[in-house]
């Protein structure tokens, strides 16, 4: 818990300091008409160093035993991130709908271990069911792949 | 006067095509209420998109009665399931679990969503009077006094938040320097951009409630087992009806919890106080204080009254001065912007059909809400027997799909996705993430209302003192941010005191 609190706080120290530099460089004073760009994002970047400085210094003094988190909650917590990012990068070749299949799919059968019918029937129905919705009924257009250019769309 | 405006209003909202909007919004709004990861802020959020096309009012309609139904919703979890949907169905928990595991949950829901609407509705009818007023006072604030009501929104949540002060603090800053990333409108200059094309954009609030509260609480909810222990609902009409035979009796637990909430709920971050408060009074004024948490029903009475009271009392800054009391009222705040209205005082005499069909609109929507959810319980329940490898990717989905929508923008589902992981860091270490929505929904308001005030006096912070409306708001505003460094202070000289005596 300790580590992750401090390295938080630097994070947003480091943070901090970067926008009370680049605020620095286009002006933090007082311009012809009023305060320049600056002013305000560089006072907000001071006030986030001192309060992390000071959130930095409590946890350290402060020990916990408590882990920041476990490796059994860890696991299930990594089992949505990874594909949830190999979705996101699958949208931009095959399009929305198809990464959305793939991905429900996938973690329906990996980590629920539904049976193969259960797992064509959500991750074929919920895309298109969401097609329907945003594309037909709203016309909110989705980023589309290949499969929905072949299909006429 | 009043009267005749939401008799207008009314007019308006029981079109029927308003009032399907009415009914599809609380379905939405309750099964997005039940499901984890989805709560009101990122549900509406999420069908923000869906109303571009729509007229504004059946728009704002749409998103309040989901707003209604979301916390409907909460109190199904928080009594079935003891799985609180929102930090302020964590008190109905104490006794609306114990009672449905006596097998009395028929009972407890009836009272919560009683309890519900009876907040709410006492909530809509001090808007109805109060929001007028309130807008007319506004209409003379100039931006001196708009910057000390920023400042007072922002310092509630440091002063009352019942967190770290500090992590709110950082919380708050961190949210006003996303909103200054991108191109500054009063000077055109680039600030924070670093020459990425991308980040000229700025980061939407929208983006960063999907990815704060829907992506981030999902993590934490898989993280926690994902095995869902439901009792059943044993819900029906005589249920209901004997339930609400005895409700009468906490009269005053109801009134006390109404005007706690609304109190509280029309500052920012009220209405989880607002809902242990109630709690703790009536506890506290109750003759057997030995049953609470053992399955009390006024136990259930009491939070469930001030959080909705507060609820619907986050409403009314929104639509009198244009500053959101809630993570959700500010997403709708962003909707008004979309659907190209200006939030804010003026909304009261150049759109008055929007604005009194929108609080019209809160009485029915409440009404059917509080109807819909009695009858329709055992269906809303059964939502969290799906299996969680099916929801959990069906949620992220929606979330990618809400983020899209947005700005048709790609950039924004990996933002969506770099939220979540920082709400699930930043929640684990109990930093806030409501201040953070707020302030990157008000941030250039306030940087706005700072300059030009600070352009007023040439300089001189002196202006948000001298002024008589915005010196009383500072003040108060200062008083709740020094709060957090007297109160031990306080605790220790009252604590030290009686020992040497």
């Amino acid at each position: 818990m300790r580590a992750v609190d401090l390295a938080t706080a630097s994070v947003l120290i480091l943070l901090g300091g970067v926008v009370v530099l680049d605020s620095m460089r286009i002006g933090i004073g007082w311009g012809i008409d009023g305060p320049r760009s600056g002013f305000f994002p560089f006072w907000l970047g001071v006030i986030l160093i001192l309060a992390s400085l000071t959130i930095g210094l409590q946890a350290w003094r402060r020990s916990t035993a408590k882990p920041f988190v476990t490796r059994e909650q860890l696991g299930p917590v990594l089992k949505v991130l990874w594909p949830a990012t190999a979705m996101v990068i699958l949208i931009k070749p095959l399009g929305l709908y198809v990464a959305a299949a793939l991905y429900m799919g996938f973690y329906m059968r990996w980590v629920g271990r539904h049976s193969w019918l259960a797992v064509a029937l959500c991750a074929i129905g919920v895309p298109l069911l969401t097609f329907v919705v945003f594309e037909m009924w709203f016309l909110v257009p989705m980023p589309k792949g290949p499969l929905e250019g072949w299909l006429g769309y | 006067m009043g009267v005749e405006n939401l008799f207008h209003g009314f007019q308006i909202a029981v079109t029927p095509f308003n009032l399907v909007v009415a009914v599809l919004g609380i379905t939405l709004g309750t099964v997005i209420g039940v499901l984890p990861g989805l709560g009101g802020a990122n549900g509406v959020a999420i069908l923000l998109p869906l109303t571009f096309t729509m007229p504004p009012t059946s728009a704002i309609i749409l998103l309040t009665s989901l707003y209604w139904g979301a916390l409907f919703g909460g109190a199904i979890t928080s009594v079935l399931f003891n799985i609180p949907g929102e930090p302020w169905s964590v008190a109905t928990t104490f006794d609306g679990y114990p009672m449905a595991r006596q097998g009395l949950g028929g009972q407890a829901l009836t009272a919560a969503f009683t309890s519900s609407f009876i907040g709410a509705l006492f909530s809509i009818v001090l808007i109805t009077f109060f929001a007028p007023l309130l807008a007319e006072i506004a209409l003379r604030f100039g931006p001196p006094e708009f910057f000390a009501i920023q400042l007072l929104t922002f310092s509630s949540f440091i002063g009352l938040g019942g967190g770290d002060p500090l992590k709110s603090l950082v919380s708050i800053v961190l949210g006003f320097i996303l909103a200054a990333v991108g191109l500054d409108i009063v000077t055109g200059q680039l600030r924070m951009t670093f020459g990425f094309v991308d980040l000229m954009k700025g980061f939407d609030f929208i983006i960063a409630v999907i990815g704060l509260f829907g992506v981030g609480e999902i993590l934490l909810s898989v993280e926690e087992g994902l095995s869902f222990k439901g009792t059943a609902t044993g819900m029906n009409l005589r249920v209901v009806l004997d339930t609400w035979k005895i409700l009468p009796r906490y009269a005053r637990t109801f009134a006390r919890g109404a005007f706690i909430g609304f109190w509280m709920g029309f500052k920012p971050g009220g209405a989880t106080p607002a809902s242990f408060m109630s709690y703790a009074f009536a506890k506290r004024f109750s003759k057997h204080p030995e049953r609470f948490g053992k399955g009390e029903i006024e136990g259930v009475v009491a939070p469930e009254t001030a959080a909705h009271a507060a609820g619907v009392a986050a409403m009314l800054p929104m639509i009198t001065l244009g500053i959101p009391g809630s993570p959700t009222a500010a997403v709708m705040l962003g909707g008004l912007i979309i659907w190209g209205l200006q939030p804010g005082p003026l909304l009261f005499t150049e759109k008055p059909d929007f604005v009194w069909g929108l609080i019209a609109s809160m009485y029915t929507g409440n009404f059917i809400g509080v109807l819909m959810v009695l009858a329709f319980v055992p269906f809303f329940a059964a939502i969290l027997r799906i299996p969680f490898a099916i929801l959990t990717p069906l949620i992220v989905v929606i979330c990618a799909i809400g983020s899209y929508a947005v700005h048709n923008s790609m950039i924004d589902i990996w933002y969506m996705l770099i939220f979540g992981f920082v709400g699930y860091v930043f929640k684990k270490l109990d930093y806030p993430l409501a201040p953070l929505v707020l302030a990157l929904v008000l941030g250039d308001l306030a940087e706005n209302a700072l300059r030009q005030s600070l352009i007023m006096s040439q300089g001189s912070l002196a202006i948000f003192v001298t002024r008589p409306i915005a010196g009383v708001i500072t003040a108060v505003a200062i008083f709740f941010f020094v709060l957090p460094v007297v109160t031990p202070w306080w605790r220790r000289l009252r604590g030290a005191t009686p020992q040497p005596s």
